[in-house]
């Protein structure tokens, strides 16, 4: 998708605009930010269809009550595979991948900062993802304990087969795979910003993955070491989680979600950037409250640290510890309030146009905000004791992320695949794509806060006849959910093979390069760029500092 | 476009007509039978309304400024972008409210706590896939199974669900508590995590192996409760319910003397026909080795043998007998079984399940001298 601008023979001292390698071969050695941010983004696309026929398997089997296609455990093995396929080959590559592609060109830096450890990052995350895969075709099938994988469960020789140390060993490999991934954003933020750009004046997704990638480096580790520690309580006689052997089952749930928590914020940090990146473009006016946003999210991010617990109330903790981690979750809602406020107020008085893009950020900031409200919900404990495992959980975290992550994935898509390409795509199916995507989303996720509320628990593959009505529906929805992304298929390969075949312009959005260094460079992106640093770096949102 | 949108538009429709022959379409918690699950439930309609009323505001105002700060009415762009004013308003307002909001969370949460001062005591034991409970203040003791008919349904491809009286939320034997005492739980269990939950009792409590949880309950309505495990517990985690009957102290007192009772009596050894052993032998496979040799003895390829064709089921009884009275590795011993339990499973797993040895045992052959103790 990138171009080849020339393609002539050259020394290595040779400054001239170098071409990618020719064939095949050229994806696999490359070290370009943008070929390996492409690999990253299509990797992650064509995960998203895989953890997303997961998810019809699922929403076919609980389409009535009664057994109809799968077995329980194949059900429990969907429900595992979809979590860690999702989380960990479609949303966080596809987040690396326009890391990859836009960091560079945002902060006018030649490539990243490692670009070979850069290459081995993603072959690395393949290779995680290809072991994960593998375990679907072993003897005993793929893990179904949960994408939590709680001991003793995944110990048990009744419930997970061979499959357990090869999903170990690819949580291993898909951890140093983030973990130099974010080494290499942070190296890259820190080290090749255009001298004239200060870290007040990086863009909004700059910095919230800055930030991320510090939570990456920070818990993966943690999450290594969990894991470790199962392998070795299964195979190597050791008692961390075996009450039997003087060890304890839920010390494993506090490591698991001291990564959990923060975890879930890596998913969803640069969402909130690319979303203030989107927004002003369309509303035409300087991102509300600039400053605030980057110290939201850095609180954020913070916070995420010590409120993992509120993932456990019901496990049996002292009233001290639950008041605890109540009050601190609850905390959590003012930065993430400050931040809903500030898109409001971006959009407040702007002069707003709904292309594809736009539309799918606004469906983002209302629908975040719906999963927000139900995280608030939950983080009452008592209330939670209610809500703990249940369809409640189950819509409230598939709102933070589908209309939240997946949604904004989409909305980058849409925003700089012109810029990318050189090619515009077809607004109509995009509008077509949003359009059944928003509504089919909440016929999916919608009712499922009525089932948990009714008292349906999370991972069952069956259920008492009266869940049946709201089930019904929401498969509908899914089914719809799931049919209407191959429209997003079809145009992101429409897209790069031409599009509406109209050119667009450097800027692609109109007055974009008032709002980032990226649109005033040549569109399609040639295969280097800012060889020479920008000089004059946008300002707009940075209040009397220039 | 539009004829997409008209397609969609029918779907919708089509989707919630299917729901109404039979309409269920609950929307909210209930409120539950305890004083600690009504505040609970208020805890809900106030954190609800107050997401409510925040939404109205945030996205009344986002919506306000879709429709008329467009670019296609012509409206301009200001050029704001920063307010210290506002941005101190909305940090501290929703402190506030969460403040607020802390204060009977934090009642409530101390109330769920209070364990002391009970008038009774149940452990509750997690296995997979059934409750155990037993009452430690006499010495009422008993598992409570899936019902048979929930049992066979869920286990058969294009069964009908809607045949059975509360499919999936029935047990064998519920758990009986008295109204209007404090009842005290304590909780465990003995193979992986379990969760026990019954909505009407206002909370959920994991049952860890090698920990005891404790939680309470006084449930001011007579009443049946039910539940289900909340905790991934397995391939049948989604099959072992909780059924709570709250009783007059009256009522209980005449349960508890009849139940202590029925504990008493000993196995009827007596001599059952082929028929007899077979149907029993089926009730016993059911509770204690469907859930992993599954109900046609096929097993799980890579994890669990088969029962069709096995050496053990088919070879010489004596060594099945004790083979199942010891126990494995992956398979718990089954010595809580009684010799005319015994005879009844191995007549059905040896005669059934694709097998057919063609023998037929009887319980004073597979009673142990001990074996009337249960």
């Amino acid at each position: 998708m990138s171009a080849a601008v020339d393609e002539h023979d050259h020394h290595a001292d040779d400054h001239h605009d170098h071409g990618p390698e020719k064939g095949l071969l050229r994806w696999v050695i490359t070290t370009n930010h943008k070929d390996i941010g492409t690999m990253y983004l299509l990797f992650a696309l064509a995960m998203f269809f895989i953890g997303g026929t997961m998810a019809m398997v699922i929403r076919a089997e609980l389409f009535e009550p009664g057994l109809q296609f799968v077995d329980p455990a194949f059900f429990n093995s969907m429900t595992t595979m979809h979590a860690l396929v999702m989380v960990f080959g479609a949303v966080m590559p596809a987040f690396v991948g326009l890391a990859n592609w836009q960091i560079p060109l945002m902060i006018g830096a030649t490539d990243m900062a490692l670009p070979r450890m850069n290459n081995m990052s993603f072959w690395m995350l393949v290779a995680g993802v290809l072991l994960l895969a593998s375990t679907l075709f072993m003897e005993g099938g793929a893990p179904n304990g949960g994408w939590t994988l709680y001991p003793p469960l995944v110990l048990q020789p009744i419930t997970v087969g061979k499959a357990l140390p090869f999903a170990i060993f690819s949580v291993h490999l898909l951890g140093i795979s983030s973990i130099m991934g974010a080494i290499n954003i942070i190296a890259t933020i820190f080290n090749m910003r255009a001298p004239a750009m200060k870290m007040m004046d990086m863009p909004l997704f700059v910095w919230t993955w800055l930030i991320t990638a510090f939570l990456l480096i920070a818990v993966m580790p943690v999450f290594a070491g969990a894991v470790t520690m199962l392998l070795t309580d299964k195979f190597f006689h050791t008692s961390f989680f075996n009450a039997a052997g003087g060890g304890d089952p839920v010390l494993y749930e506090h490591i698991f979600w001291f990564f959990g928590h923060p975890e879930v914020y890596i998913m969803i940090l640069p969402t909130f950037g690319v979303a203030s990146t989107i927004i002003p473009v369309f509303a035409r006016k300087p991102l509300f409250g600039y400053a605030s946003m980057v110290w939201a999210t850095a609180s954020i991010a913070f916070l995420s640290f010590i409120v993992w617990a509120h993932h456990m109330f019901t496990v049996g903790m002292p009233i001290a510890g639950e008041l605890y981690f109540m009050y601190a979750t609850m905390i959590i809602a003012v930065p993430t309030g400050v931040k809903v406020f500030n898109w409001t107020a971006t959009m407040w008085k702007g002069a707003m146009t709904f292309e594809t893009p736009m539309l799918f950020s606004i469906a983002f900031v209302v629908l975040f905000t719906l999963g927000g409200f139900t995280g608030l919900m939950m983080s009452i404990a008592p209330s939670d004791f209610q809500y703990h495992d249940t369809y409640f959980i189950v819509a409230h975290f598939h709102y933070t992320l589908v209309p939240a992550s997946v949604f904004i994935l989409m909305a980058a898509g849409y925003f700089w695949l012109p810029k990318w390409t050189g090619h515009m795509y077809n607004e109509k199916i995009g509008q077509l794509h949003f359009w059944l995507s928003v509504i089919s989303v909440n016929i999916l996720f919608f009712p499922q806060h009525f089932l948990g509320l009714a008292g349906m628990p999370r991972r069952i593959p069956d259920y008492a006849v009266q869940f049946a009505d709201w089930n019904m529906i929401s498969s509908v929805g899914g089914f719809i959910f799931g049919a209407s992304q191959l429209l997003f298929l079809y145009i992101v390969i429409d897209t790069i093979r031409g599009g509406t075949g109209e050119k667009v312009s450097d800027e692609v959005w109109e007055d974009a390069a008032k709002h980032g260094l990226e649109w005033t460079l040549p569109s399609p992106t040639p295969y280097h760029t800012w060889t020479t640093p920008p000089t004059i770096v946008p300002t707009e949102h940075v209040l009397d500092s220039h | 476009m539009n004829k997409a949108k008209q397609l969609f538009a029918g779907l919708i429709l089509l989707a919630l007509g299917l729901g109404t022959a039979h309409a269920d379409y609950t929307l909210n918690l209930m409120k539950g039978v305890t004083k600690v699950s009504n505040d609970i439930y208020d805890l809900h309609m106030l954190i609800l309304w107050i997401c409510v009323l925040i939404g109205i505001v945030v996205f009344g105002a986002m919506f306000y400024s879709i429709i008329y700060h467009r670019k296609s009415k012509g409206h301009v762009a200001a050029q704001f972008h920063e307010n210290t004013t506002v941005e101190i308003i909305w940090t501290i307002i929703p402190t506030l409210i969460l403040v607020a909001m802390a204060i009977p969370a934090t009642k409530t949460l101390l109330e769920l706590h209070e364990v002391e001062k009970s008038d009774m005591t149940i452990q509750v034991t997690g296995r997979q896939w059934y409750w155990e409970y037993k009452y430690l203040d006499s010495d009422i003791h008993f598992e409570s199974h899936l019902d048979e008919a929930s049992e066979r349904v869920h286990r058969t491809v294009g069964a009908d669900p809607r045949s059975v009286p509360n499919y999936l939320l029935n047990v064998d034997k519920p758990l009986v508590i008295p109204v209007n005492k404090k009842v005290r739980f304590v909780l465990t269990s003995t193979d992986v995590i379990h969760s026990w939950w019954v909505p009407d009792l206002g909370w959920k409590k994991d049952a860890n192996p090698g920990f005891i949880n404790e939680a309470w309950t006084n449930v001011e309505k007579p009443g049946t409760y039910r539940g289900q495990c909340t905790e991934l517990c397995g391939r049948d985690h989604g099959f072992m319910p909780i059924v709570v009957i709250a009783m007059e102290q009256v009522d209980y007192d005449a349960w508890v003397a009849r139940t202590l009772e029925q504990q008493k009596q000993k196995p009827d050894l007596s001599d059952q026909t082929r028929q007899q052993l077979m149907a029993h032998g089926e009730s016993v496979y059911l509770k204690n080795c469907v859930g992993c040799h599954q109900i046609d003895g096929s097993g799980v390829p890579g994890l669990i043998p088969a029962l069709t064709g096995s050496a053990i089921a088919t070879g010489k009884w004596e060594s099945l007998d004790g083979f199942l009275r010891a126990g494995t590795s992956k398979m718990p011993k089954f010595e809580k079984l009684n010799g005319k339990e015994f005879a009844e499973l191995m007549t059905y797993v040896r005669n059934n399940l694709g097998n057919k040895v063609g023998d037929e045992l009887q319980p004073k052959q597979t009673a142990l001298p001990d074996d009337d103790d249960e």
